[in-house]
């Protein structure tokens, strides 16, 4: 047991050691150094990983702490681990696109002045990643989750001399703050009522807390486990950019693209789904957190999914794509099928990260240019980036065998057989969803890869280019190429596990006894996954029948009639969008202001902290507490000194007066008795 | 062993000091200024002589000699080494200063060698008049060292008073002590102590000698009210003399008080108790105070000194073992940032030049970043901020004042150690965030540079382990005093 727990201890200490070294000594270090050691760690966290999983597999399961850090009152803080499937499966996926991005990077930042500092800052977020999804407590979950926020913050911001790089980090940082708020109540409340702040101890007793009530208003008992529960899920939204909270996440495309990929699609914003997950034996007591929490899920999926058919920017596109996405994951943890928002979780960090850094390897062979109507007829200049983008898109619509399908397809059946109020609701929504994400998906990729070669007009704006160097664009004589192998192989490494994983894990994960004793569901309240396998081992007895049976499912023929319309508005009949955006001016309006989500933030939230701040200010700070409080003590006191300091009058007869002065009174004072 | 043999014995520390102070008086009448430097290596190998002995002859026990007259307990070894300590750290930050002024004379050496000798009969002095002997041998020296720069007039005006002054102070203690002696028919520590343990003698007699006895130790202290002395004496005096009065003396003046309350008027703990409250109460408030209104370092650090005796008498006025051993830390650690402050002024001044203003120090960072930062070092000691020393000795004195009970005058010292805070914290900012106003060169000696980083970084070292010293200062304690 020893060894394993060496292990564990090694997994995310590696990157961490990198990310230290290369932070405080890349400068002095040759250019190679960096991605090196930063690769060796998370190669070989990786590997140990997979060691992990297939020792979880085999039945070892962990939970202990490695060390004590503090003794407070009774609650012990503590580093502990908490080995099962559900953090196995998370480690490996984890390393796995942390790797890829690594390797990518190579390419990708290739010319950036911040080489190492990147490397630095990526394997450090592996290590707060994994801190996060190994721990087995609160406490810990926290550390990572804030430090995943904090790593966010520096990457989005990486560029540090572009305003809108500032502005967007800020945002995100701002943002994050509201759901942080929210997280930190709910583990407080955890605190307050359970006692303990330790994983096993909080799930074995919480079910003692069902019927409990609070009353957080006098006089409005509010069931307890739903206040935990809510206030959670606050943080989630957060982290996972759920509606309202998602705004920073489509800002945070001002980040380089490897981060956009690892961070911002595959691992941290998901850290908000594999919480819920964790907390499962939490929510399974509390339907009416699952009726919100499936009810924000399906907005998000299906209003994020509209918003990504009028973006230009192709990372923008992919970013609306995963906001949609985490929405789908989202209504799955709502449906009580956890299983199924982690299996969505596992493909669509496989698939997204693809896309994200096909959309990278784009960029690089469009020199910088990103905006999808400067861009057509790729295919024939970057065949490797073309292929496995194809593959990305048709994972990520649910094409029958690739593993987006197996993943988005039990969602929306989970969701279908979930009796919980809202989820009605939830259904349609995730339905229309399937036909809005084929829409954009193919939108995309036709006018990336497909029709005319439109750069060669080359329209670009150059008074802007002239300002900023990384959106300069091709030249008039330049061609679009094919990026070199570091960039390319990810991509091939990736786009594997985007077709087959699906197929080849969807049996033992959502209707095996994978994730036994790391998710718990409470089979009579809500049956849907009980159901769910039920009609998959009746009807369609394996991975194969279900994709046959696909063929004949209404989501199968919305992302059919998606393709099909992206095909005719962009490459067919390429006029028709111009004038639907000239016919619906006011649709497309509200779509292009991503429903005033935006302006409502600046005009409310941020005008008005900024007037509460200034009157505060004003008001309290500069004229109560300073003026009065603390320089009017300053001046009392300076006052008296200045008065006292007279009775230091230099004449010798004072003192010898004050000294006789002195006994007397000790004399009168202590002779009384 | 032979009593006469026995009594040499014991008392060889000072034996050794008064043969060599003499010896030196005789040597220098037939040294040249060029050979002066050898009463300075005389007097600093007295110090290391006298050390040595001590240690030599060191027990965990107790020993007396001269019919009692004198002891001879791990008090007052330790406190004698402090002292020998510090007297040998302000002879090396006062060579170049007394050398650029004239005064680098036979007197300085022998008189602070005799100070010194009277610091050590005060410390082991087991008898009133012993004490009183030994009181009395410091106290002269020092008036003439305050004095000794001749034409100066401040100097001499400062020497007066302080002379007038310690003529009366003396005059209370040496009528209060006649008090107990009429009570009690004893002048020796320890039948006094016995004597008021068994029954109560006239309470109003002994009361009325408590105060004069009281009175007398207060001045020597420089505890409210007896503290007018401090700022003129410390301001007036050359800044070697106030390095002098400043330090060692105040182990003196730690041990007359264990010797004198504590072993002597055990017996009326809770009357001293009460005076030493209102003093020490007194002392922090007015201290630090009125220091805020200064703009003269040295008049500064005079009313500092005068806030830190009000917290040494927290730690002696809780009356308990652990009490005494917080205020021998704090007796140590205040000698330890005296030696340090004053010895900046010392290093920063020259010849015709005292950098003794506030506004001297402005922009040091900028001219001088390490003296600047053992500045900063020793003013975060003087106000109390951790990890510097400074916080573990109040902390120490606070805690023993809590243990026994007083919480609103604990409050009311830290409150008052925030107002101090302000005037040892504009010192930093002067020399971290203010122009520099001259910028001519600090030439120092490299020795003295040396010992005062030693100092300088002391204040922190010991601050991050102040187990060794605590250790110590509990041992002295313990061993002695029952």
């Amino acid at each position: 047991m020893t060894d394993m727990l060496t292990i564990y201890v090694l997994i995310p200490l590696l990157p961490l050691v990198a990310a230290v070294v290369i932070g405080l000594f890349g400068r002095k270090l040759p250019r190679a150094a960096a991605h090196w050691m930063t690769i060796a760690g998370v190669a070989v966290s990786f590997l140990l990983s997979c060691f992990v999983l297939k020792d979880v597999l085999a039945g070892h399961t962990f939970n202990g702490a490695v060390y004590t850090w503090m003794t407070s009152g009774g609650t012990v803080f503590e580093i502990g681990f908490l080995i099962d499937a559900l953090s196995a499966l998370m480690m490996v996926v984890v390393t796995f696109v942390s790797l890829m991005v690594h390797i990518y990077t190579i390419g990708y930042m290739h010319d950036d002045p911040g080489y190492s500092r990147f490397f630095s800052y990526i394997s450090l977020f592996t290590f707060s990643m994994l801190m996060l999804v190994m721990s087995n407590n609160f406490m810990q979950l926290f550390f990572g989750w804030e430090a995943v926020g904090l790593v966010s913050y520096l990457l989005i911001g990486f560029w540090f001399k572009r305003p809108t790089a500032i502005y967007a980090n800020l945002k995100a940082f701002l943002v994050n703050r509201v759901g942080d708020f929210g997280f930190l109540l709910g583990i407080g409340m955890v605190l307050y009522t359970m006692g303990s702040l330790d994983y096993q101890a909080v799930f074995s007793i919480a079910p003692q807390f069902a019927d409990a009530t609070v009353e957080l208003i006098p006089g409005h008992p509010w069931q307890l486990m739903t206040v935990i529960c809510l206030l959670l899920f606050v943080g989630a939204m957060g982290k996972s950019a759920q509606v309202p909270l998602h705004v920073w996440l489509p800002d945070s495309m001002e980040g380089p693209t490897p981060i956009s990929a690892l961070i911002h699609a595959a691992t941290m914003v998901t850290a908000g789904i594999f919480m819920v997950a964790r907390m499962s034996p939490l929510y399974e007591l509390s339907t009416t957190a699952l009726s919100v929490v499936m009810v924000i899920g399906a907005v998000t999926a299906l209003f994020m999914g509209f918003l990504g058919i009028v973006q230009n920017d192709i990372k923008r596109v992919v970013a609306y794509s995963t906001l949609s996405q985490l929405g789908y994951m989202t209504v799955a943890l709502g449906a009580s099928a956890y299983s199924v928002a982690i299996f969505h979780l596992m493909t669509h960090a496989f698939f997204k990260a693809l896309l994200f850094l096909a959309a990278g390897s784009v960029i690089i062979g469009m020199h910088h240019d990103q905006d999808i109507r400067n861009m057509g007829e790729l295919k024939k200049y970057m065949p490797v980036t073309w292929i496995t983008a194809l593959i990305g898109s048709l994972a990520l619509i649910g094409t029958p065998f690739l593993s987006g399908f197996y993943s988005k397809d039990s969602i929306i059946e989970a969701v279908a057989l979930s009796n919980i109020p809202g989820s009605g609701f939830a259904h349609l929504a995730v339905l229309a969803g399937v036909f809005v994400t084929a829409f954009y998906s193919f939108r995309m990729y036709f006018l990336v890869f497909h029709g005319k070669a439109r750069w060669r007009e080359a329209r670009h704006e150059h008074g802007q280019a002239a300002q900023d160097a990384h959106h300069h664009g091709l030249g008039p004589h330049d061609e679009p190429h094919e990026s070199p192998w570091v960039v390319t192989f990810p991509l091939v490494m990736l786009a594997i596990p985007s077709v087959v994983i699906g197929y080849l894990t969807i049996q033992p994960m959502l209707f095996g006894d994978f994730f036994k004793g790391a998710i718990v569901v409470n089979a009579e309240a809500h049956p849907a996954m009980h159901e769910l396998a039920h009609h998959f081992h009746t009807v369609f007895h394996s991975p194969a029948g279900m994709a046959l049976h696909a063929v004949a499912s209404l989501p199968f023929w919305l992302a059919a009639c998606g393709v099909g319309l992206a095909w005719f508005f962009y490459l067919k009949r390429p006029n028709i969008p111009e004038t639907l955006k000239q016919r619906f001016a006011v649709i497309y309006a509200i779509l292009e202001n991503k429903y005033g989500f935006d302006t409502f933030n600046e005009r409310f939230f941020a005008a008005g902290v900024r007037w509460v701040g200034d009157r505060l200010w004003r008001h309290g700070d500069v004229q109560i507490i300073d003026g009065t409080l603390v320089n009017g003590t300053a001046r009392l006191i300076g006052c008296f000194a200045a008065v006292i300091r007279h009775l230091q009058s230099g004449r010798i007869y004072h003192y010898a007066f004050a000294m006789i002065i002195g006994v007397f009174v000790l004399l009168t004072w202590f002779m009384k008795v | 062993m032979h009593p006469i043999v026995n009594d040499i014995y014991t008392a060889l520390p000072e034996i050794f000091v008064l043969g060599m102070a003499m010896a030196i008086l005789l040597i220098d009448l037939f040294l040249t200024e060029r050979t002066r430097f050898l009463t300075y290596a005389l007097s600093q190998f007295t110090l290391l002589g006298a050390a040595m002995i001590t240690v030599a002859t060191h027990t965990p026990g107790v020993g007396y000699a001269f019919s009692g007259m004198f002891v001879d307990d791990p008090l007052a070894d330790v406190l004698k080494l402090m002292s020998y300590l510090a007297t040998s750290v302000v002879l090396v930050y006062s060579r170049s200063y007394l050398a650029e002024r004239g005064m680098f004379r036979g007197e300085f050496f022998v008189l602070t060698l005799f100070a010194l000798l009277g610091m050590m009969v005060m410390i082991s002095g087991r008898n009133l008049l012993t004490l009183y002997m030994g009181l009395e041998l410091l106290s002269l020296c020092l008036y003439s060292l305050v004095a000794l720069d001749r034409d100066n007039p401040r100097a001499t005006e400062a020497a007066m008073k302080y002379f007038v002054l310690g003529a009366l102070a003396s005059g209370m203690l040496l009528y209060g002590m006649s008090m107990l002696y009429g009570i009690t028919g004893n002048l020796d520590i320890n039948q006094i102590g016995s004597a008021l343990v068994k029954g109560a003698p006239d309470r109003a007699v002994l009361i009325l000698g408590l105060v004069f006895v009281v009175a007398g130790l207060a001045f020597k202290l420089g505890a409210v009210p007896f503290q007018m002395w401090v700022p003129d004496v410390y301001h007036g005096a050359p800044t070697a003399m106030t390095l002098l009065v400043g330090s060692a003396p105040k182990f003196a003046a730690f041990a007359l008080v264990m010797r004198l309350l504590v072993q002597a008027l055990q017996g009326v703990v809770h009357d001293w108790q009460g005076m030493l409250i209102l003093m020490a109460v007194l002392s922090i408030a007015l201290g630090n105070i009125i220091a805020i209104a200064q703009t003269n370092l040295k008049r500064m650090l005079a009313y500092s000194t005068i806030s830190h005796i009000g917290f040494l008498l927290f730690g002696i006025m809780s009356g308990t073992l652990n009490g005494f051993i917080a205020s021998m830390f704090y007796v140590s650690v205040y000698v330890l940032m005296t030696l340090g402050g004053f010895g900046m002024i010392l290093l920063l001044s020259r010849r015709g030049f005292e950098a003794e203003n506030l506004d001297d120090f402005k922009g040091l960072a900028a001219r001088h970043p390490w003296y600047a930062f053992l500045m900063l070092l020793l003013m975060f000691s003087m106000a109390g901020v951790p990890p510097t020393i400074g916080f573990y000795a109040k902390f120490a004195v606070l805690q023993a004042a809590l243990q026994v009970g007083l919480v609103k005058l604990v409050v009311f010292a830290v409150l008052m150690a925030v107002v101090g805070a302000f005037y040892y914290l504009r010192v930093v900012k002067l020399m971290y965030f203010d122009e520099p106003q001259h910028d001519a060169p600090v030439r120092a000696q490299p020795d003295m540079t040396m010992v005062l980083t030693v100092n300088g970084l002391a204040v922190l070292l010991l601050g991050l382990m102040p187990q060794r010293l605590m250790e110590l200062c509990a041992y002295a304690i313990l061993h002695s005093i029952q």
